[in-house]
């Protein structure tokens, strides 16, 4: 039924993450970035949420959920809200568990699922974007090709999250110009993985290139088989999860600088109380609204199961903007202040940074 | 539960009211923005027909009433319904939307706060609504109107300006300061008749956009009407309705409407570039990098993402106040959003026509005008932000000014 407010469940969900985010994350989320490490405590405690797991089918280790990409946004945006380095670490298994379960055969579920579906936080990732100029997941410079019995991957790839300790990945290569996603082992002699990435933002985010030379894949290791996989619908999905992120960010900035503004006094009053600052508030609160209901809205039809191909690219390329202004906008109200390390608003002003110009950082 | 994915319902009706916006507005778009002021014959046979605000049924009649939910099975509420059809409308033509017979302003506040016996009268009736004054803009509190009781018949001196519908409507709902009372409480609303001695029609205004729209002068000299011409009766009994706040918050309705309306105006525009571009062969895809598209695409893109967050926003305005919940905030964010990037989608589409989005040959240019106003009536931006402000930060009006 159409409507726009969150049934109880989808409230509790809510509710659950943001006690976890408050608790833990927010308090650390300086200190998690200053020190470039998030503690494995706060990661495990997470990931006992089982959102990474949920549609996982019960003998696989999952909980056999309905895939609900509402839900999905829903924690995407509470985790974001604490910090997007942290909400992309224990998110990212999701990158690879959601496409297996999704688009993998069934003896390639009964594989590695159970690899990544245990009590504790086991990483797994996606290996997308690649680093080059006018670099475009639609358009992959790496190649896939067949071999025998294998594939024979060849190219870079970028910004892979917790690429170092990954037991797999899928890494999205070109086959006979073909957007495909194949499962590689992190052991995989073919590939070499970087030094860990300086970023301007994510900084407490392990994240690395690696690159793949001659990189042998069994032939079975191709997601989806032989037919391949709907490598659209799933880029689709990612750039709905990255919307959702924004919100996050854009939510956590706006709601700051919020309150820093009510209780900074400059001439005798709170900057508040000056339209200057009062109505870049105002435009801050519905460019945050607006963020969400377009993530809202591509995944309300995701759950339809209509084609996403065009309210996915509008939700992620609006929220790539618009976090973008809002943290802005954070930065600017607080003055210097918002510029200090010590205020979290520069955090998110560089975090948001991401949106736009990474892919594949979130799934739903 | 969150569900925003549009209802078969909705799409349908999108459908057909597009249908007739395309064979009734459109064909004369042109033709009365030109003629100003003349009314559009063509539109006569929307009369009786309820585009904006409820039809007049009595009040505690359920059908009226705008509940969404029943037996599980999705209703377009009223208000939705009211912001799809206006954007359909507006996407075939504003000003001759707000042409149409008994689709005044005046009729969305009888609709709203009249008594039975009101809406027995006059909800049949075209109405106007008069608040704006001279030397009273945005701060509607501060109207100098007055209306003063004597014995059964209240009298109404002032001037009103900036009145849609003011030529055509039969009666005008005029806000006026009660004489002897102290503060925005003074402030009512009345239902003046047409032809009342003492109420004068000036002059009508010529305007950058919405021609076809006459919006004019009232002058109320020594104007006597009906005591029972109070809107909504008396205050006592109707603490809902009561007075300013009353009529103001019937703003919380038409708001998203006026956004509605921007919305379906800067539609018409990027529907327009958007067959332009194909015509010329720019292929519209939804999948590359927008940072590896060209400067067009990418702008094109992101007007495309502005609509679709004008039209949830308003839509979220008027679901919610379909579902009885409050949504004076929501309002004002989609008229905010909705009136400011409007306005800045048709300039775009303008520049990115090019020749052909100056040229009067086509609508783009008369898009770009017509916008215009949806930035600036039923609040300005400016005023629409203040309110979410003060929602947001929690000030009152003394606070943040």
């Amino acid at each position: 039924m159409f409507g726009f407010s969150m049934s109880k469940e989808q409230k509790m969900v809510s509710k659950e993450v943001s006690k976890l985010v408050k608790g833990l994350v927010m308090d650390s989320a300086h200190e998690m970035d200053e020190n470039k490490e998030i503690p494995e405590n706060i990661i495990q405690k997470a990931w006992e949420l089982g959102a990474s797991v949920s549609l996982v089918p019960e003998e696989y280790g999952g909980h056999g959920m309905e895939d609900s990409p509402i839900e999905s946004i829903i924690i995407l945006e509470e985790m974001a809200y604490g910090d997007m380095a942290f909400a992309v670490a224990a998110t990212s298994p999701s990158l690879f568990i959601n496409p297996l379960v999704t688009m993998g055969t069934e003896e390639q579920k009964k594989t590695y699922l159970p690899l990544y579906c245990k009590d504790s936080y086991t990483p797994c990732t996606l290996a997308l974007n690649e680093p080059h100029f006018g670099a475009d997941v639609m358009a992959l410079k790496t190649t896939a090709e067949k071999k025998g019995d294998s594939f024979v991957i060849n190219g870079a790839k970028c910004f892979v999250p917790m690429g170092d300790k990954a037991g797999h990945m899928l890494v999205a290569a070109s086959l006979d110009g073909v957007n495909n996603l194949f499962i590689v082992a992190g052991d995989n002699p073919g590939l070499t993985v970087s030094e860990r990435e300086k970023n301007i933002g994510c900084y407490a985010l392990p994240s690395f290139e690696i690159e793949f030379k001659d990189c042998l894949v069994p032939s079975k290791d191709r997601l989806g088989g032989d037919t391949g996989c709907d490598y659209a619908r799933f880029i689709q999905k990612t750039r709905v999860g990255m919307a959702a992120m924004a919100a996050g960010i854009a939510r956590a900035s706006y709601e700051f600088a919020k309150g820093y503004a009510k209780e900074r006094v400059q001439f005798g009053e709170p900057i508040a109380n000056r339209q200057s600052i009062a109505f870049m508030l105002a435009e801050m609160s519905y460019e945050v609204d607006s963020i969400r209901l377009l993530a809202q809205k591509a995944a309300s039809e995701l759950a339809a199961g209509k084609d996403v191909s065009r309210s996915s690219y509008l939700a992620k390329m609006y929220a790539g903007e618009m976090s973008m202004k809002v943290a802005d906008y954070g930065v600017q109200i607080m003055g210097g202040h918002g510029y200090i390390r010590e205020y979290p608003v520069e955090r998110y002003y560089r975090n948001a940074r991401g949106i736009a110009l990474l892919e594949g950082m979130a799934i739903v | 539960m969150i569900n925003i994915d549009t209802p078969e319902k909705i799409v349908k009706m999108k459908a057909g009211l597009n249908n007739l916006a395309k064979g009734m507005l459109r064909p004369i778009s042109r033709k009365y923005d030109e003629a100003e002021h003349e009314y559009p014959k063509e539109l006569d046979v929307f009369r009786g027909m309820s585009i904006m605000g409820r039809k007049p049924k009595k009040n505690g009649d359920e059908a009226g009433k705008s509940k969404a939910k029943d037996n599980g099975e999705f209703k377009v509420g009223q208000n939705l319904g009211t912001v799809v059809s206006v954007e359909e409308m507006c996407w075939g033509d504003a000003a001759l939307l707000l042409s149409l017979p008994n689709a005044g302003l005046g009729n969305a506040a009888i609709s709203a706060v009249a008594t039975d016996e009101q809406l027995e009268k006059f909800g049949n009736k075209w109405a106007s609504m008069a608040i704006t004054e001279p030397a009273s803009g945005s701060d509607s509190g501060s109207i100098q109107a007055s209306a003063e009781l004597d014995g059964d018949e209240w009298v109404l001196n002032g001037e009103k300006i900036f009145v849609t519908c003011a030529d055509r409507c039969d009666v005008a709902v005029v806000w006026a300061r009660v004489k002897g009372v102290e503060g925005s409480s003074a402030i009512k609303s009345f239902i003046v008749e047409k032809g009342t001695p003492g109420f004068k029609l000036e002059h009508l205004e010529h305007k950058l956009g919405i021609r076809a729209s006459d919006t004019g002068t009232f002058v109320l000299n020594n104007c006597r009407i009906p005591k029972a011409n109070l809107l909504g009766g008396d205050s006592e009994k109707k603490k809902k309705t009561e007075g300013f706040k009353g009529v103001m918050k019937t703003f919380d309705n038409t708001r998203p409407m006026v956004a509605a309306m921007a919305i379906g105006v800067a539609r018409a525009a990027i529907d327009f570039t958007r067959e332009q571009m194909e015509e010329a062969g720019i292929s519209i895809d939804y999948s590359a990098n927008p940072n590896n598209v060209s400067s067009l695409l990418k702008e094109f893109y992101m007007m495309e993402a502005n609509l679709e967050a004008m039209r949830l926003l308003t839509w979220r305005a008027a679901w919610m106040a379909d579902n009885e919940e409050e949504n004076t905030l929501e309002a004002s964010m989609s008229k905010a959003k909705a009136g400011r990037y409007g306005t800045l989608i048709t300039q775009k589409c303008c520049e990115l026509l090019g020749p052909m989005g100056y040229s009067r040959k086509f609508l783009a240019e008369k898009w770009m005008r017509d916008s215009k106003i949806m930035d600036i009536f039923e609040g300005t931006g400016q005023i629409q932000h203040l309110i979410i402000a003060r929602n947001i930060l929690k000030l009152t009006r003394n606070e943040l000014k």
